[in-house]
């Protein structure tokens, strides 16, 4: 792997080197015998890195295979295996890789989809983490890997808020899951937990963080600096390196330049920007070129996505309680009321005339509250909103045509409005 | 001032020359949709009509899944904000509009008589309730589409078409005429099917009367019926259902041209 100089690199090289240095260290730990964890998304990883675990994210590493036209053949390796079309496509795209994973393996042959997939290399787990926070899922997806691996599940069980704010008990819960976690990893690793590391961990994790909502902060000017799907390319290091300070430097640098060009008046769009939009949902992985562009010319700018904010996961470090509550209010996590407040807030904040809704086939729980959400947002804000169905990763399930209709009604709309 | 609204549907390409914003000069369609030489030979038609040549129109604008293939049009608008705006020309006091069309079904909320949207939903990635099904329907049952309305309306029980698949609806009925349901009530639960889908997106936009129909399923008297009862409504069909979107293009080319007008 080539090295770079971190001081003077643009944002978007310390993104590549950093996904690809993170892809390489999982590799070489498989090689010297260290640990790998494949973890949920959302889970809570400072555990693991406090134990020196190399993490892996099937949902990161599915969304890169799929936005590179690869799913296709994962899914299709998953369907043969017997997965049904209905089960998530995250975890259908990871079924299939897992598959030719373990083919290799036993083999030493590498199949040719795997060998042609243009996802990411990453090695099989010794382990995995899972919690469902963003979705009860994830508990299988994950508890299948492990039972069919041979290997430990770690599970985050966190408890769905019906009611805003988060009971204590339900924190208490939480933490006493964490502690189990930690006395599991003890068990796997043969180590001792260190406590100091991991306050050392949290607080890095609350600096990542930190730099990430710094990100978000541009999307209230108007022109925007922020093309908001630029959010869904540097999401995989707040997914996958928040915990380390990779994301931090990476999201320090590109905040910096945004800066700059507000300075400048480098704008996203600039004088083309006529709207812009909430997109509430998933990127369309396999189509998300065709969905920024539709979007581009018709001069709309997303704005705001309540997505990328479900890993503004603050907290203050060394206090487990806290802890609990930021993986717990995940907005997808709780009551229709909360969920509209998120939605509506981030509409405000990214000065935002419309909604754009995926229904995503994969995703039930971000699906589902869609319509009552946009409504409420719409009751509060007088905006109009407009659902399109999609996928993240199974491109048979997003029509083009039917989207582009779709979202031209809603510009038209905005339009009108103004 | 002439201006010319081209519509091409996923089923069929329609056209309407307007003059002077207020009136229809001529209209066409013809039964083959985007892809096809639809686009074409229905603008052919109009002109033909009207005596016109493309040097006498002022401002084009094309809606429907094939816009983007009407090369000569000043302007491409989403079949939404068309179908609204047709519905608003030739019926002012309409407030919802369920349009039926060959692969969309859409619920739109007016705010006024100049057709502004105030909220729309479509049908997901799904030919149910389509207009596609009820050909699909009339295909399989060897039944003019022409037709289908007079079967719903001999009806005495309707059957039960519950499959909420558009291929799968299609072997239920089969399987309804080989259990003995008659004909007419087959034909009968397949228009209540369509009206159930259409239905449910008309109360999420919102019901405020005037409740108005178009599209081309809006010619089948029968969907118009399971409709309003399903509703419980009084639902009225706006004239010419199937030119309404071509209609509202016409309508906003020509607004588009005294706009430049004033511009220049």
């Amino acid at each position: 792997m080539s090295e770079i100089n971190i001081e003077q690199a643009a944002a978007k090289e310390l993104l590549a080197h950093f996904q690809q240095k993170l892809d390489e260290e999982a590799r070489e730990h498989k090689k010297n015998g260290q640990l790998v964890c494949w973890s949920a998304s959302v889970a809570p990883p400072e555990m693991c890195v406090t134990m020196d675990i190399a993490m892996v994210y099937p949902e990161t590493h599915a969304a890169g295979i799929a936005a590179r036209k690869g799913s296709p053949d994962m899914l299709d390796v998953a369907a043969q295996k017997g997965y049904s079309i209905d089960n998530c496509s995250y975890a259908r795209t990871n079924f299939g890789y897992l598959e030719l994973l373990k083919e290799y393996a036993k083999t030493g042959v590498k199949p040719e989809k795997l060998a042609k997939s243009p996802g990411a290399d990453v090695p099989l787990p010794d382990l995995v983490i899972t919690c469902n926070n963003i979705c009860n899922t994830l508990l299988k997806w994950y508890e299948n890997i492990a039972a069919d691996l041979r290997i430990p599940c770690i599970i985050i069980d966190v408890p769905f808020n019906h009611d805003m704010p988060i009971p204590d008990y339900a924190k208490r819960y939480i933490v006493k899951q964490f502690e189990h976690a930690i006395a599991q990893l003890e068990g796997i690793t043969g180590k001792k937990f260190d406590y100091d590391k991991f306050l050392e961990v949290q607080k890095q994790t609350q600096r990542s963080v930190a730099q990430w909502k710094r990100i978000a902060s541009f999307l209230k000017y108007r022109p925007s600096p922020l093309n908001g799907f630029d959010f869904f390319n540097y999401m995989a290091l707040i997914v996958c390196a928040r915990s380390r300070d990779y994301a931090e430097i990476t999201f320090r640098k590109f905040a910096d330049e945004l800066e700059q060009r507000e300075k400048t008046g480098a704008y996203a769009f600039g004088v083309n920007e006529k709207s812009r939009v909430t997109w509430e949902g998933i990127a369309v992985w396999p189509y998300l070129s065709h969905t920024f562009k539709t979007l581009k010319n018709d001069g709309s700018l997303m704005t705001g996505s309540a997505y990328p904010g479900m890993w503004n996961l603050e907290y203050t470090p060394g206090d487990l309680m806290s802890m609990a509550e930021a993986y717990t209010r995940i907005y997808i996590n709780t009551c229709l009321e909360n969920r509209a407040a998120v939605l509506s807030s981030v509409a405000e904040n990214g000065l935002c005339d419309g909604i754009l809704l995926h229904m995503n086939r994969t995703c039930k729980n971000m699906t589902f509250l869609n319509y009552a959400t946009a409504e409420a947002v719409q009751k509060k804000l007088g905006i109009p909103y407009v659902a399109f169905d999609g996928d993240t990763t199974d491109p048979g399930n997003f029509a083009p045509a039917q989207f582009d209709t779709r979202v031209e009604a809603l510009c038209e709309m905005m339009t009108n409005k103004k | 001032m002439i201006s010319l609204g081209v519509d091409i549907g996923s089923a069929t390409s329609k056209s309407v020359l307007l003059g002077d914003g207020k009136t229809i000069q001529a209209e066409a369609v013809v039964p083959c949709g985007t892809g096809t030489s639809g686009k074409e030979r229905v603008v052919a038609e109009v002109f033909e009509k009207a005596g016109v040549s493309w040097h006498d129109i002022a401002f084009t604008v094309a809606t429907g899944y094939g816009r983007s293939s009407v090369h000569d049009a000043n302007e491409q608008i989403s079949e939404i904000t068309c179908h609204a705006k047709g519905v608003a020309f030739v019926w002012p006091t309409a407030r919802t509009v369920v349009d039926i069309g060959g692969q969309d079904v859409k619920a739109i909320a007016l705010l006024n008589d100049r057709g502004e949207i105030r909220n729309f939903i479509m049908n997901d990635k799904c030919a149910a309730g389509t207009g596609r099904f009820l050909e699909n329907i009339s295909r399989a049952l060897d039944i003019g589409i022409d037709k289908m309305a007079e079967h719903y309306f001999r009806s005495t029980h309707p059957a039960h078409v519950s499959s909420t698949c558009a291929v799968f609806a299609e072997s239920e009925v089969i399987s309804l005429l080989s259990d003995g349901t008659p004909l007419d009530d087959v034909i009968a639960g397949v228009h209540e099917s369509i009206a159930i889908r259409a239905c449910a997106l008309a109360r999420h936009v919102g019901l405020v009367d005037d409740i108005v129909m178009c599209g081309g399923a809006a010619l089948d008297g029968g969907v118009v019926d399971a409709i309003s009862k399903n509703l419980g409504r009084k639902v009225a069909v706006a004239p010419n259902p199937q030119l309404t979107g071509a209609l509202g293009a016409a309508v906003l080319a020509y607004e588009r041209a005294k706009r430049n007008e004033v511009a220049k």
